[in-house]
């Protein structure tokens, strides 16, 4: 039998034409430092962040710690309520229509610590077939597409099955987070750092399992991580994230070429190299990321910016077009209208250039 | 041996077949036989997976293990002193004074209650016997040298008022206000973010040229070791199963293992190819497979492997590495 008969995917709705997710206006405010009769402050974990990520697509999302990917993964999963915002799934907007339950059952995550986010006390095989169980499977059928699953992702049944989690590696522990994950047969799986704890050799292994079951069952998967080489291997899209906002969306390899926001440009710039003879000789951006805390005004990025000018602290970016395929930066030098003096000047290059190089930007820098 | 530049007498740091046992309920072999020389003034970047021995190496280096349940065999002499020999007194002046060491998590290595200025002058105090008046001025200096900005004020700062990156740099000016002549960095940069942890390794490879130390750099990230090295040797279940200059190991790896790991790492653009990922996992440290510990994952293994001691075979002056198959030209 196979893993599809007992509990089969959510059928599709709106075509391939329809995005799997889109997310829109989503904020999630935390308070902090607060005490008896007295506000603290407020962390924008994430604010007014819009996305889609179509079928069978992989949209990865980058981003230095507190800038809000985590947070937006477990706004999308109902995880933590958003405060303000829609979540999407093939047009069927979460609430009333679409209940958690069912959200959960479409939409299915896999956690960086693939020991805290296993149930000690569980086998294997309880583990895997616990959510079938819940969404009204036989216990006989969980178990024996417990069972397949674990063939799916590598590991044998008669060998793992009746194993407590302490029992494996970290490797083989992500594979049954896997597993467990496709047991409710999502459509779309969220991997949260899902890979980053992993040895060298052990993620690739994992990677490569990754892209076979996306293609084998049809899977969405949004990649959450900070190492931007896994990011570009494994994504079609990617945004990058800044202090709760999106700064930079587009295809990976547009965004990898021809990145328009400098904090993307000095993400990128600040991977070290893998060339002995090319090491890196200068930091891209001095200084720490500020604190979420109320965070600067205007662009979030002006306080670390080598292009920051009068706008960036007064107004708000909005996200635009570049002119580039689904590409889009939130900086006022990709507006012409903005009144960044840099802005019309690289219009206009841009449109001479007619986008096959990238404009010197190692001019004067004002800090 | 090699001629160091400490007064011509040698490598600054010589371990030799270093062996580290944890005995307890199961005996765990987590070094078999470790041997490095280091020179003054060079970067050794030690490359290995989670249990490889790269942070139990370091430990060693500091006397930091457990004394009670590790057995310690083999020699390890830095700046001419046998660390396995000293005492209680002999250790304290060498721990920060002739070593020292930074951590993935400078809020551990820390106190918190203490501030950071009063956390080095502390240490200056006890090392150099100074007045604390000196302490601070020290302290100040060291605050300064790791580009912390308005640094008189954070003097005052605690580790907790610092962010991640602040609270590393504050570490490495408490580790090196001594002027110890070894530093060791155990994934120091692992934990920062992206356009932190760039900073942080520049910072490094200044401070070292400047300060002319020696450098025991271990990480599991080959970019961070490709920035910082001069020398690499892989770490591999507790052995060094490849050594040489850092172009040598990143651009022509000896050991299957070595060019499984660079193969197994994504660089560049691999989109809709497959990884070459090594197959199945590490071996446990207490059931280690007999002869070369990489057989049971290596394509080239035979029976040869998988008998006795594998003995480094030497490529080229300072460069080896512990695979049967090197020892005959066939490969």
């Amino acid at each position: 039998m196979s893993v599809t008969d007992a509990l089969p995917p959510a059928p599709d709705v709106g075509g391939p034409q329809q995005a799997l997710l889109a997310v829109k206006g989503l904020s999630k405010h935390f308070a902090v430092g607060g005490r008896l009769f007295r506000t603290g402050g407020v962390v924008r974990a994430v604010d007014d962040v819009s996305f889609s990520v179509d079928k069978g697509e992989v949209l990865g999302i980058v981003g230095e710690s507190g800038c809000g990917k985590s947070t937006t993964a477990r706004l999308i999963i109902g995880l933590i309520a958003p405060d303000a915002g829609e979540i999407t799934l093939d047009g069927e907007p979460v609430g009333p229509a679409l209940s958690l339950r069912e959200l959960r059952r479409r939409v299915q995550m896999v956690f960086q610590d693939s020991y805290a986010s296993l149930n000690p006390r569980l086998t294997i095989e309880d583990t895997i077939a616990f959510g079938p169980k819940v969404h009204g499977v036989a216990v006989n059928e969980a178990r024996s597409r417990a069972h397949e699953l674990l063939r799916k992702v590598g590991l044998d049944p008669g060998h793992f099955a009746d194993r407590y989690p302490h029992e494996l590696s970290g490797g083989q522990r992500q594979r049954i987070n896997i597993a467990r994950a496709l047991a409710l047969a999502p459509r779309l799986v969220i991997l949260d750092e899902a890979v980053s704890a992993l040895d060298k050799s052990v993620e690739a292994q994992v990677l490569n399992l990754l892209l076979d079951l996306k293609a084998e069952f049809g899977l969405t998967y949004v990649f959450i991580s900070h190492d931007l080489n896994v990011v570009r291997f494994i994504s079609d899209r990617v945004i990058v994230m800044y202090l709760g906002e999106v700064v930079e969306s587009g295809p990976v390899e547009t965004l990898w070429a021809d990145a328009r926001h400098p904090y993307t440009r000095a993400l990128l710039a600040a991977m070290p190299s893998l060339d002995p003879d090319q090491r890196t000789q200068e930091a891209p951006i001095a200084g720490d990321p500020p604190n979420p805390i109320d965070p600067p005004s205007g662009c979030r990025f002006h306080t670390r910016c080598p292009y920051a000018e009068n706008v960036c602290s007064s107004t708000v970016p909005k996200l635009m077009s570049t002119g580039n395929d689904r590409h889009a930066a939130a900086c006022h030098m990709v507006d012409p209208a903005s009144g960044h003096s840099k802005a019309t000047a690289q219009a206009i290059r841009r449109r001479a250039q007619s986008a096959t190089d990238r404009p010197p930007d190692a001019e004067a820098a004002h800090a | 041996m090699h001629n160091g530049a400490t007064n011509g007498a040698g490598p600054i740091v010589d371990i030799r077949d270093l062996h580290v046992r944890f005995t307890g309920e199961r005996t765990v072999h987590a070094l078999n036989g470790v041997d490095i020389a280091l020179r003054q003034g060079e970067v050794l970047g030690v490359l290995g997976e989670s249990g490889s021995g790269k942070s139990v190496t370091l430990k060693a280096l500091l006397r930091l293990l457990p004394a009670r349940r590790t057995t310690v065999t083999g020699a390890i002499h830095v700046a001419g002193q046998d660390v396995l020999a000293m005492d209680g007194t002999a250790l304290e002046a060498y721990r920060g004074g002739v070593v020292s060491m930074i951590f993935q998590e400078p809020m551990l290595a820390l106190d918190p209650v203490y501030t950071i200025g009063d956390q080095i002058a502390e240490t200056v105090v006890q090392h150099r016997g100074v007045s604390r008046a000196d302490g601070r001025r020290r302290a100040l200096e060291m605050l300064e040298s790791v580009r912390i900005p308005s640094a008189r004020r954070r003097l005052d700062a605690y580790p907790h008022e610092m962010s991640g990156g602040m609270r590393q740099r504050a570490m490495i000016a408490l580790a090196l206000s001594c002027g110890p002549k070894v530093l060791l960095a155990d994934e120091p940069t692992t934990a920062l973010d992206a356009t932190v942890q760039i900073q942080i390794l520049l910072l490094l490879r200044e401070l070292q040229r400047e300060l002319g130390m020696a450098v025991i750099f271990v990480t599991h990230d080959i970019g961070v070791a490709v920035e910082i090295s001069d020398r690499i040797a892989v770490m591999y279940a507790g052995r060094i199963v490849e050594t040489g200059t850092l172009r040598d190991v990143v651009k022509s790896p000896a050991h299957p293992y070595t060019r499984g790991l660079l193969a197994s790492t994504i660089h560049g653009s691999q989109r809709g190819t497959r990884l070459e990922a090594i197959p199945g996992a590490p071996p446990r440290l207490d059931r280690l497979p007999p002869g070369c510990s990489f057989a049971p994952r290596c394509n080239l293994a035979d029976t040869a492997c998988r008998q006795g001691e594998i003995a480094p075979v030497v490529l080229a002056p300072q460069r080896s590495a512990r695979c049967v198959k090197l020892a005959t030209p066939a490969i």
